[in-house]
């Protein structure tokens, strides 16, 4: 299929026609013409290289009540997003080569996203034994990321060997850096609202304590390590102090973590409960000046879907997790653009090719030069909606956005020259699947 | 006659007049459990669930007592050994009682927030009543204390007055107490000073916000002469979690001991939620002094019930 896409805004702030024929961008330029081309006509879009997302929980195998390869790969196509990492806590776990290849699989057939498995560092997310890192890297779905996400990997003689072995494989270690003595019971950020609401406090030194301790094991192993959703202005400031020593730390912050405070949780309504927890303001104004001075190379949604059951209880009862996908890039703008500390160029790099760079997916360096796989999504900036379930496409509805009005909606997107979503609608499962 | 109550959630959402009217309703009641047959027929033909997802027998009762004294039917719910050991939820276990046909619903649970949820929540429309969410609040507990101190302090001229400059020292484990925080807000709203003694371990973080003092010395908050002591029950599982030694380090450090007592002065009154933990956290002696209105708090329970559960369901209209 060939496409021409007329007068698209590109990051750089030029504006361009593209061709795209064969999966690839074929040509950019003005007055582009091509023959019996499907027309997009992206006047005053703004184009953004496929969004790649470095923490997708997609739930299958074994959670397929909440959300499943293609539930979540629309999800996440709806959001602009062209390539999502699928994080290992599914039933059974991904840790071994098995189960990876059979996740990454499912996205393949699906077509809407490349989903790329995040491998598990610990057998069974059990913080007991290396998983088959090695296996995993080799086989056909080529992990990358390597992460006990929802789990930290909390003893410091296996993150330190895990730090050191992924080394042999051009991998990362993701850590989810949760102290879980200091986290015992804990429900909200610990402070003043906490005290008052009667909730167990999750203090921000028990996620300072984990980055401080392993930025210093990735520098004596030399190792890469990933901080997954930081959440405090502590830890941002750790990460800072270590970019500066040299060390090969990189950090994701969520797009929730970018705009809600802990506040939300006087209303008790479990959809604001996450981990990490939302924190206080003067850290959602710490994480957005870091995730602009570059100390945070990517935003990542955490996108974690749960059913009715897990929300509709109290605070307490409740299951950790918002779902993201659908919202991210409404709420970079709000945070990060709108506010005038990114313009859509960083955009791009926080949401695309940085985090295609971490999670080692090819295919990102250059976009839009001629050539380059055509992962690609139109957005336009200049509308505001009402956020509902409407424009929930996954299988979940547990998005603490619901009723707001944000800015920006998704246009279209292109997966390797497949349209996704076309006149801001996901296009069919099985017209995506022929491509 | 004050206005009515939608629901009674955290005493936060009471302003100082509408505290002042619920304990002078409460005084009408007090009236009233002097008469030969101690009962209203405010409440014929209205039923009151007790939804006690967590034990408390004293708290059931007492809602229980101030239901029937006001002529409402009550059903009660009790976890232990229902559907909810078998996993039902709040929102299954709320639609259930409602679809019996309920006016109000009184609920304790052991999660923060709960009596919220369900009155926040579509599941019911019934009024609800919090006796007691987890570690938040315990709001007719705050109520039945201040109507009790407000009672010594004030007597037959209670009515209409609010607890300006009264000075009011709690103790124990304020991290974990709904009580403690019940007490907080009401006595701030009420114009009375709240100082806070505890271990560190037993300080909620945030509490440098709250509108309090704190200190970790108990002779030294003694030797202020408050005009209220509260000793609060602490719970044993609580030093298995490091919060502190041991019970007898507990005890020499934070106990109401009777050495302690005999330095309090001679118009302290002495209050304890309870159950107490003789000999722990309070003395015999202190339990049992006439400095102590412990049973006058049970008594003061029922009777802010009932004015309570009046507020609530006759909606302000009489």
């Amino acid at each position: 299929m060939t496409i021409l896409l007329t007068g698209a805004t590109l990051p750089d702030g030029s504006r361009s026609d593209l061709v795209i024929a064969d999966g690839v961008i074929a040509e950019i330029g003005t007055g582009l013409r091509a023959e019996s081309a499907q027309r997009i006509d992206a006047d005053g879009l703004q184009a953004l290289p496929g969004l790649v997302d470095l923490h997708t929980h997609l739930r299958e195998p074994g959670f397929e009540q909440s959300e499943t390869v293609l539930t979540g790969s629309r999800a996440a196509a709806a959001g602009g997003y062209t390539a999502v990492h699928a994080m290992a806590n599914t039933s059974p776990v991904q840790d071994t080569a098995g189960v990876v290849e059979q996740v990454a699989s499912l996205g393949e057939q699906h077509g809407y996203v490349t989903v790329r498995p995040v491998g598990a560092v610990t057998v069974g997310l059990a913080g007991e034994r290396l998983s088959e890192i090695g296996a995993m890297a080799q086989s056909r779905a080529g992990v990358r990321v390597f992460s006990d996400d929802g789990h930290c990997v909390h003893d410091a003689l296996l993150m330190r060997r895990a730090l050191e072995y992924v080394t042999g494989f051009d991998g990362v270690v993701a850590q989810h850096a949760q102290e879980p003595r200091l986290t015992e019971g804990a429900q909200m950020n610990e402070g003043e609202v906490s005290s008052e609401l009667g909730l167990a406090g999750w203090p921000a030194v028990a996620e300072e304590a984990i980055i401080a301790r392993d930025v210093l094991l990735a520098e004596a192993a030399g190792a890469r390590l990933h901080i997954c959703h930081l959440s405090t202005a502590g830890s941002a400031e750790l990460v800072r102090w270590a970019k500066a020593r040299g060390v090969r730390v990189t950090a994701e912050v969520t797009p929730h973590h970018l705009l809600l405070t802990e506040e939300l949780a006087r209303s008790y309504d479990a959809r604001y409960k996450v981990n990490p927890p939302l924190r206080r303001d003067e850290d959602v104004q710490a994480l957005r000046e870091a995730l602009a001075d570059g100390t945070i190379d990517a935003v990542a949604t955490d996108h974690a879907p749960h059913p009715p059951e897990s929300k509709e209880c109290s605070w307490q009862e409740a299951s950790f997790g918002m779902v993201g996908l659908e919202s991210a890039l409404s709420i970079v703008q709000q945070t990060m653009v709108d506010t005038g500390l990114l313009g859509w160029a960083d955009v791009a790099r926080v949401m695309s090719r940085t985090p295609a760079e971490i999670g080692r997916v090819p295919g990102y360096a250059e976009p839009f030069t001629v050539g380059n796989p055509a992962h690609l999504t139109l957005y336009d900036p200049s509308v505001r909606r009402t956020f509902g379930t409407g424009d929930l496409r996954g299988m979940s509805a547990n998005s603490p956005y619901l009723g707001r009005e944000l800015p920006g909606r998704v246009i279209a997107t292109l997966h390797g020259g497949v349209a996704t979503v076309l006149e801001g609608a996901l296009r069919d499962p099985d017209e995506v699947a022929r491509g | 006659m004050s206005a009515g109550l939608t629901h009674l959630l955290s005493v936060r959402d009471l302003d100082r007049e509408t505290a002042i009217g619920i304990l002078d309703i409460a005084e009408d009641m007090a009236d009233v459990a002097t008469r030969a047959v101690p009962k209203l027929p405010t409440l014929r033909g209205r039923t009151v669930a007790n939804l006690f997802f967590e034990d408390s027998t004293r708290t059931r009762l007492s809602f229980e007592a101030a239901a029937k004294r006001l002529s409402a039917d009550v059903i009660t719910f009790s976890a232990k050994g229902s559907s909810v050991s078998k996993g039902e939820s709040l929102k299954d276990t709320a639609q259930t009682i409602a679809a019996m046909g309920v006016d109000a619903v009184v609920i304790r649970h052991s999660a923060s927030g709960a009596a919220r949820v369900l009155a926040d929540s579509n599941w019911i429309d019934a009024a609800v009543v919090n006796a007691g969410d987890g570690t938040h609040e315990h709001p007719t507990q705050g109520l039945l204390d201040v109507f009790t101190m407000r009672r010594r302090l004030h007597g037959a001229g209670s009515r209409g007055r609010d607890l300006d400059g009264v000075r009011v020292t709690i103790v124990g484990d304020i991290l974990h107490s709904r009580v403690a925080r019940s007490n907080v807000w009401l006595l701030r709203t009420l114009g009375a000073h709240v100082h806070l003694v505890a271990p560190r371990t037993l300080m909620p973080s945030g509490v440098d916000a709250w509108p309090v003092t704190t200190s970790s010395d108990l002779d030294a908050a003694i030797a202020d002469a408050p005009d209220v002591l509260m000793m609060l029950r602490i719970q044993s599982e609580r030093m298995h979690a490091a919060f502190f030694p041991h019970e007898r380090e507990y005890t020499r450090q934070w106990g109401l001991s009777d050495a302690r007592f005999a330095r309090l002065g001679a118009d302290t009154m002495v209050m304890h939620p309870g159950p107490m933990n003789r000999g722990l956290e309070i003395s015999a002696m202190a339990a049992d002094s006439d400095a102590s209105v412990i049973l006058d708090q049970v008594t003061s329970g029922v009777s802010i019930r009932m004015a309570v559960l009046y507020l609530v369901l006759s909606g302000g209209d009489e």
